[in-house]
């Protein structure tokens, strides 16, 4: 009889090694103990993080090493599971696994860590890595089989779009029950006797989810627009007629503020007042936040000491524009309720305009520029 | 708790009537709550708010739905634009 996994229609040929029996490692630092199975011994982990889990936490929301952010994949116990004792399935990023045993306090259960090269749920089931043949893998590596008595495993709902439960059903013998969207519910989701209230299922994108996006967005931002803001402070400092610092400082920084307020329009007020903003495109939105911060940061230069000519007064305001509308189309993203074909359709008007501005600021202040020397 | 939308008629979601067998697995997915079951058939009534995910497709054991599933995200359709593969998220 064929294996399981040899019966599984494969898009790419087996990874060496797959399915074959293996354990994450005890030496992690959150792990504490072990619990000894007819499998061998299975890495303890409790709910309460330490400082050093919410210190990562942090940096990652930074965007600070996020690539290497991982815990082993494998089968964990939190707290005190036994063969009948529920198996949770996640991801093997370490602030998703650190959040999933975080909202299970006081539950003890299994939790099976698919490898998803340290990529959370939701996005991993995009690619595919949480996904049929990983977990089928995965189940069979852990020998979950030996370890409950029972068939059943939950998976986050976000991670449907890359699990098909009748074929996980098929290949390994067990059922697929999709747990709430969100961590924080599945203690009410185990007390309603594993049943998830509709309310459970959706997806929403409530401000607090909106605002910890946004330090990754601007770090992000910030690799792009550096390169332009020190771009207008060059020039102006080597093309001007006067000094270098006199130049770089009136005339380079004008536009370098209009990059500016464009990256925090479009990184910080875009996520933060998306329900207000009016328009459904976000580069609309962008461009509006954009405006926003024009009128507060770039018009005040209007009354400034320094006489700036009309073109360049006005090439802040296309510069300004571009910037901030590109980065909220960005925002697309992280977004928790954008279409493949909507943002195509958004990009298709929102690309061309964009990159017109931002050349037609470019060039408006060039000119101004060299008229001025 | 506000409510987002979208782009209107912009998604490429469809379901076969004849395929289903109500099974209720795509109601149950959905992060949207596109679908609802009546009279043991799916029928998308929030189709404006799919963000073409592609977890009903994925869990229907029928094969009746089908959608263009991707990540909406913009390095993702540069890419595709280039002609390059490259990753989104
Ligand atoms: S693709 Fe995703 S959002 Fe759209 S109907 Fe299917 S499950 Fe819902
Ligand atoms: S998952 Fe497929 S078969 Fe089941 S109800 Fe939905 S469309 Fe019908």
């Amino acid at each position: 009889m064929n294996s399981p996994l040899t019966a599984l229609p494969m898009a790419q040929p087996v990874p060496e090694g797959a399915g074959s029996f293996c354990l994450p490692s005890l030496n992690q630092d959150f792990v504490c103990g072990h619990l000894e199975t007819p499998v061998g011994k299975i890495p303890k982990v409790e709910s309460i993080l330490e400082r050093r889990d919410r210190l990562g936490h942090f940096r990652v929301r930074w965007n600070i090493g996020r690539d290497t952010f991982t815990v082993e994949p494998g089968l964990y116990a939190l707290s005190c599971p036994n063969t009948d004792s529920p198996v949770l399935v996640t991801a093997n990023y370490k602030l998703t696994f650190d959040l999933l045993r975080q909202a299970l306090d006081g539950f003890s259960c299994w939790i099976l860590v698919l490898d998803t090269k340290g990529v959370n749920v939701w996005c991993a089931a995009g690619k595919g890595t949480f996904g049929t043949e990983e977990l089928v893998d995965r189940i069979q590596a852990s020998r979950l089989h030996e370890v409950v008595k029972h068939r059943r495993l939950i998976v986050p709902q976000l991670g449907a779009t890359g699990v098909a439960a009748h074929s996980v059903k098929q290949y390994s013998g067990f059922s697929v029950h999709y747990g709430p969207v969100m961590l924080e519910d599945l203690p009410a989701y185990f007390r309603n006797g594993n049943k998830a209230e509709p309310g459970m299922r959706l997806k929403q994108f409530p401000l607090k989810e909106r605002f910890v996006l946004i330090p990754v967005e601007i770090m992000q931002a910030l690799q792009q627009g550096l390169p332009v803001i020190l771009f207008f402070l060059l020039s102006a400092g080597f093309f001007g007629n006067s000094s270098f610092f006199n130049m770089l400082i009136v005339h380079g920084l004008p536009p370098s503020l209009a990059v500016l307020s464009g990256i925090i329009g479009g990184t910080i007020f875009t996520p933060l007042l998306l329900p207000w903003i009016p328009g459904k495109a976000f580069s609309m939105k962008g461009a509006l936040c954009g405006l926003l911060l024009f009128l507060l940061v770039l018009l005040p230069l209007y009354g400034a000491d320094t006489h700036y000519s009309s073109l360049e007064k006005s090439s802040w305001l296309f510069i300004c524009l571009a910037v901030s509308s590109w980065f909220g189309m960005a925002f697309t993203g992280a977004s928790t309720f954008t279409s493949l074909n909507g943002v195509r359709k958004e990009m298709l008007i929102g690309l061309p305009l964009q990159f017109a501005a931002l050349t037609v600021g470019t060039v408006m202040w060039l000119t101004a520029l060299w008229l001025s020397t | 708790m506000t409510e987002f939308r979208y782009l209107k008629d912009v998604v490429t979601l469809t379901c076969d009537q004849d395929k289903c067998i109500g099974c209720g697995m795509c109601a149950v997915v959905c992060p949207h709550a596109v679908f609802t079951i009546a009279g043991k058939k799916a029928q998308m009534v929030r189709r404006n708010l799919c963000m073409e995910c592609g977890a009903c497709m994925k869990n229907c054991p029928a094969g009746a739905i089908t959608v263009e599933a991707g990540e909406g995200c913009v390095r993702g359709i540069i890419n595709e634009l280039l002609g390059i593969e490259g990753p989104c998220c």
